[in-house]
């Protein structure tokens, strides 16, 4: 009986989880693009994107279309305009 | 590091925060700032909303969600009981403008007059938008909500935005500070400076929200940085009673440059923009901008 009422309780506790709404990147819209050759890797975009989704892996901008829910504010203040919003197509 | 900002992430991707939001940025950069060892508690508003669902959550942190009036009530006693238990943790109160400046301001007083050691987040996008935009005390002259539409009788909200950080300024305790996501660093350093303090400490941040007032996705940081060169939000600190530390303007503009830009001002004539630009001059009058 105990045990049963402790799992129970355990089952009310939410996780921690990446994506706890889904992939939100079907929202998108606008795909924001880098462009490799302009971008100087200042990482402003890392430190203004909302939603957290651009990482520097192996001296490359990676953004993750998973989640990235295409709000256009990298772009917007990217000092170097390495990074267009182009429409995402079907 | 990202730009002398810790690179641990504690408030994760995916969460339903309209595209654009700011209130996401400016929890991202205070999590960052709080760290690990923190328990945080949540007052009804978007933010609750969007980052806990059911059975998942976008918080890396114990998070503990609250009524609208109670989250600093709630927040004393888990102060008080990890005084008990010896045990040590920031404390973070966040919540919005609603609960803040109307329904919680009680329970905020209270927490505020006992002095418990927590850090009190307001974060104001100036009326309740996670139930559709309806004004709160904390929403400016003449801004259009659903609750306070213009029309010929009516120029949009008839009250002025509230003046929370004075008000709680006026509690005596240690650390007082508005902050703007549009300034991370700025942001950052705040939340760090509050943790030093020992007492009640109170962050107002002012996160401009797309779809509340009226602007495109893309330019949320803009128009935070707006609102800070006309005047009409200020960034300072009150450390133990005094105004230290006020942001300075490069260049100060005109507020029909952000008025404009929105759709919740879009309805404002000469007159109304006139007795605005007389608020945004007072407050540059005060603050010796």
């Amino acid at each position: 009986m105990r045990l049963k009422m402790l799992n129970d309780v355990d089952y009310l506790i939410s996780k921690p989880k990446i994506g706890a709404a889904g992939k939100t990147g079907l929202w998108r819209q606008f795909k924001p693009v880098v462009d490799e050759k302009a971008c100087k890797l200042c990482k402003v975009c890392i430190l203004y994107c909302p939603e957290n989704v651009i990482e520097i892996v192996n001296d490359q901008l990676k953004i993750d279309y998973e989640y990235c829910k295409g709000c256009g504010i990298c772009s917007n203040v990217c000092i170097s305009n390495a990074i267009k919003m182009v429409e995402e197509s079907e | 590091m990202i730009a002398g900002l810790p690179g641990e992430e504690l408030f994760l991707q995916g969460h339903t925060a309209c595209a654009g939001c700011s209130q996401a940025l400016a929890v991202r950069i205070a999590m960052k700032a709080l760290g690990r060892n923190t328990i945080v508690c949540l007052a009804t508003g978007c933010l609750e909303i969007y980052s806990t669902q059911y059975r998942r959550c976008a918080w890396k942190v114990p998070v503990i969600h609250m009524l609208f009036e109670n989250a600093p009530a709630v927040a004393s006693g888990i102060e008080v009981a990890m005084k008990k238990l010896g045990k040590k943790a920031n404390i973070a109160v966040f919540a919005g403008d609603g609960a803040t400046a109307d329904i919680g301001f009680g329970a905020l007083s209270g927490m505020l007059e006992r002095g418990h050691n927590v850090i009190y987040i307001c974060i104001d996008n100036e009326a309740y938008m996670n139930t559709g935009i309806q004004r709160s005390g904390s929403t400016p002259y003449a801004a259009y909500t659903t609750t306070s539409p213009p029309g010929k009788v009516s120029i949009g909200n008839k009250t002025f935005k509230k003046d929370l950080p004075s008000i709680v300024a006026a509690h005596r305790i240690p650390y007082v500070a508005t902050a703007n996501p549009s300034y991370p660093k700025d942001l950052y350093k705040k939340v760090k400076k509050a943790m030093d303090f020992d007492g009640a400490k109170y962050i107002h941040i002012l996160t401009p929200c797309p779809t509340g007032w009226g602007f495109e996705s893309n330019e949320s940081i803009e128009i935070g940085r707006l609102a800070n060169e006309t005047a009409l939000w200020i960034n300072y600190e009150v450390v133990n009673g005094e105004i230290t530390d006020v942001m300075k303007i490069k260049e100060k503009k005109l507020v029909e440059e952000y008025l404009r830009r929105q759709a919740r001002f879009r309805h404002l004539s000469k007159k109304e923009i006139e007795e605005i630009q007389k608020i945004a001059d007072e407050n540059a009058r005060i603050f010796g901008l």
